[in-house]
């Protein structure tokens, strides 16, 4: 959906974006992740043609980002807003036919929309007076009025309440299952990353790791794997054990070996007390630590 | 500069090939969410009343008849007895054989009259005795009206005193005063007829217009700002900017506020009209009729009946200051707006706003200031710089207008304007671009500058 090729941004003295390379599968919901600063803002920037790269290359599909493909994109910034004094359903249908909707499409859509977030009754009232939560609705039915083939949310969960980050999470799997592209935006890894399939870790202006979420997280992972045993074990042999806990069906341990640990699992399952075992792949944030430390892995097959 | 402006309009139109031309949206959004505010409403009506109220209050408070007062006098020189008074002051007379200046003094306190004047009588009644010891004493403090009514009364006699004394009639000296009154005319070109000059209705009309187009640049310029100020604040610019360029929503911003701005002027002068033309019709016809001939008298030129004010106001090319003025209003507002846009971009509060307006207005100020030097000589250098640079032009060409200036200077003026505005929009864009982008920052104008060069 969204390649980017030796895309290099640079603000006065700082370099945001240093010759990166991304490429954002059609249908996927992808992570962009990374600590403030890193450049996620300066890159989503760049794919709503509110700036222009200094160098490098975005392609929307199989051909360059064109004016006209803002059109096709639905995105919610992370200073978001809306007119204060204005009515909602105006404001609505503005914000539609700013995105090249017709004023009967946009109000039919919109009223689709409103009535299935129960939100009807507000479109006659001012913005101002909506509660925080009502308005953080209204925003983001702006943002996927024109049904949008790529969804771009930065930070979208931080200043939504619970209630609406679980809803509009809802949605936008949705809006996901329907076809469209997602790309979330944010700085609090754990976050997405039950719904995220593809991520991307950026750091510094550099992509550091770029695919699909669980052949990275394979990729990391580190020989750490899981036990639930009946009865309490002291020896791991090779392994280091990492943690332990007890609770009333058993004991649960987090190891770490070198190898696949074949024989320790075979003779705890010979003595009958093994229930469960699972190799426990790292979290984003895990894998963005290892990296920041220790350098990226390459993937097996480059 | 202005190949690109139209190139950048032009893509604009290409890349939007539906119905929904965005400067176009954003031109109406503006439009509308103003000129639907109540505020818009009540401005716009109350500004002619306030309008009509400044032409006309000053003209009823002055020909308000005063309170009628009662004067009694003490003539020890017999010099304006038998004269009654006229108008609002009534003079009545104590017997000088009966009465002195104490008993008068204690009768004025006592009485219900309202002032006593004592025109005492000197040796040999000499009038300049006489009229340096006329004494008024009031129970209030007398009002000038009263004071100047009286001081003619007694110099009108003092005069025709004087004159018999020194053997001439009156009566000769009456008939031989003679009252001159040259009428200028600006001489026509080729078969032009010669055309008759009306300098004071120049003054007043260049001072009204200049005034006019300071107020309405000012007012709608900041309007600009506010609504970029707004944007920002409530973090709905970068929403906005993900569906048009900045610099649409720059442009649709000033187009649009441009467009309250003739809306609200339109219908001012539709309104003023209206309103001038009930008042002067069938209100007080006979007061304006006075006040137009005292008018220019007060300004220490030559009265001027009604028909000269005919011929003054044929003297004026009022299609050409009409003109002038919704183009300067327009270059004017174009400039300062695009400044000022710029400049609401890189704050965050209108609080802070201030110390980027002061510099931005000072021109706007210089050439308020520098108005009446304009005006003593409309065609000298100082005028003729001051409409050339577009910073003073739109209020200093105005100045100059009425008194007709060579066509050339105008076209000159009106080109500078233009091209200067595109090139401000294009600085201006490139702040605003970045500016909107910008928030907690606290920016300064080494700041600005480099946003140019981003």
């Amino acid at each position: 959906m969204i390649k980017a090729t030796n895309v290099t941004k640079r603000y006065s003295q700082k370099l945001a974006l240093d010759a990166i390379d991304l490429s954002i599968p059609k249908g996927s919901v992808y992570g962009l992740l990374g600590p403030n600063g890193a450049g996620k803002t300066s890159f989503i920037r760049i794919m709503n043609q509110i700036t222009a790269p200094d160098e490098g290359q975005v392609y929307f599909g199989d051909r360059a980002l064109q004016p006209r493909d803002i059109a096709r994109i639905g995105y919610l910034p992370e200073e978001r807003g809306l007119y204060k004094k204005m009515k909602v359903g105006e404001q609505v249908l503005y914000l539609a036919r700013l995105k090249g909707l017709s004023t009967a499409e946009a109000k039919l859509r919109a009223k689709k929309w409103f009535e299935r977030l129960e939100m009807v009754d507000f479109w006659e009232k001012k913005v101002e007076d909506l509660s925080k939560g009502m308005a953080q609705k209204v925003q983001f039915v702006t943002t996927v009025l024109h049904e949008p083939e790529l969804l771009i949310f930065d930070e979208p969960f931080t200043g939504f309440d619970p209630i609406n980050t679980n809803l509009i999470k809802r949605e936008i799997l949705r809006l996901s299952e329907d076809g469209a592209t997602v790309i979330f935006s944010t700085h609090r890894m754990e976050s997405v990353e039950e719904i995220c399939d593809h991520i991307g870790l950026i750091n510094n202006g550099q992509v550091m790791v770029e695919g699909p979420l669980l052949d990275i997280r394979k990729r990391y992972q580190n020989g750490t794997y899981s036990f639930v045993v009946k009865e309490a074990v002291v020896h791991w042999g090779e392994g280091t054990l990492l943690q332990e806990s007890k609770h009333h069906t058993g004991h649960s341990y987090t190891v770490k070996f070198e190898s696949y640990p074949g024989t320790v699992v075979s003779e705890l399952a010979a003595k009958g007390t093994l229930v469960a075992f699972e190799e426990v792949l790292p979290s984003v944030q895990d894998i963005f630590i290892e990296i920041v430390e220790n350098g990226a892995k390459l993937a097996e097959h480059e | 500069m202005c190949k690109i402006f139209l190139l950048r309009l032009s893509r604009t139109a290409q890349n939007w090939p539906n119905m929904n031309n965005p400067i176009l949206l954003i031109i109406q959004r503006e439009f509308l969410s103003r000129v639907r505010k109540r505020t818009f409403l009540l401005v716009t009506i109350l500004g002619p009343l306030v309008f009509a109220a400044l032409l006309i209050v000053p003209g009823i408070l002055a020909s308000m008849p005063e309170e009628d007062k009662n004067i009694i006098v003490l003539d020890e020189a017999a010099l304006i007895v038998p004269e009654k008074g006229k108008n609002e002051y009534q003079l009545e007379y104590l017997d000088p054989r009966e009465n002195d200046l104490g008993t008068a003094k204690k009768f004025l306190g006592e009485s219900s009259y309202d002032a006593l004047l004592y025109i005492p009588t000197g040796e040999n009644w000499d009038p300049d005795f006489i009229k340096n010891n006329i004494l008024l004493f009031g129970k209030e403090d007398p009002s000038i009206n009263m004071v100047q009514f009286l001081d003619g009364v007694v110099e009108d006699r003092l005069n025709k005193e004087k004159l018999l004394r020194n053997g001439v009639d009156p009566e000769v000296v009456a008939q031989s005063t003679t009252q001159v009154s040259i009428r200028s005319y600006t001489i026509g070109k080729d078969d032009e007829e010669d055309q008759q000059s009306a300098t004071g209705l120049k003054m007043g009309l260049g001072y009204l217009a200049g005034v006019l187009i300071y107020f309405f640049i000012f007012l709608y310029a900041v309007m600009v700002m506010r609504g970029v100020i707004e944007e920002k604040s409530n973090r709905i610019v970068e929403v906005i900017i993900s569906s048009v360029r900045p610099f649409q929503l720059m442009m649709g911003k000033i187009l649009g506020i441009g467009a309250v701005g003739v809306a609200q002027f339109i219908i001012w002068v539709v309104l003023s009209g209206g309103v001038y033309f009930v008042v002067t019709n069938f209100l007080f016809p006979e007061m304006i009729a006075t006040q137009a001939a005292a008018g220019p008298e007060g300004s220490g030129l030559n009265p001027v009946t009604g028909f000269e004010i005919y011929d003054q106001l044929r003297a004026i090319n009022f299609p050409l200051i009409l003109s002038g003025f919704v183009f300067y209003f327009f270059g004017g507002y174009f400039l300062y707006s695009a400044m000022f846009a710029a400049l609401g971009s890189a704050i965050d509060q209108e609080a802070d706003s201030q110390q980027f307006m002061m510099p931005v207005t000072v021109p706007m100020i210089i050439a308020l200031v520098t108005a009446a030097n304009v005006i003593q000589d409309p065609n000298g250098d100082l005028a003729f710089w001051m409409s050339m640079i577009p910073f003073t032009a739109p209020i200093s060409m105005m100045i100059r207008l009425p008194f007709g200036i060579p066509i050339w200077e105008v076209i000159l003026s009106g080109a500078i304007l233009i091209v200067t505005f595109f090139a401000m929009v294009a600085l201006a864009s490139k702040i605003y671009r970045v500016g909107i982008l910008m928030y907690g920052k606290k920016v300064t104008w080494k700041e600005l500058y480099k946003w140019l060069k981003h």
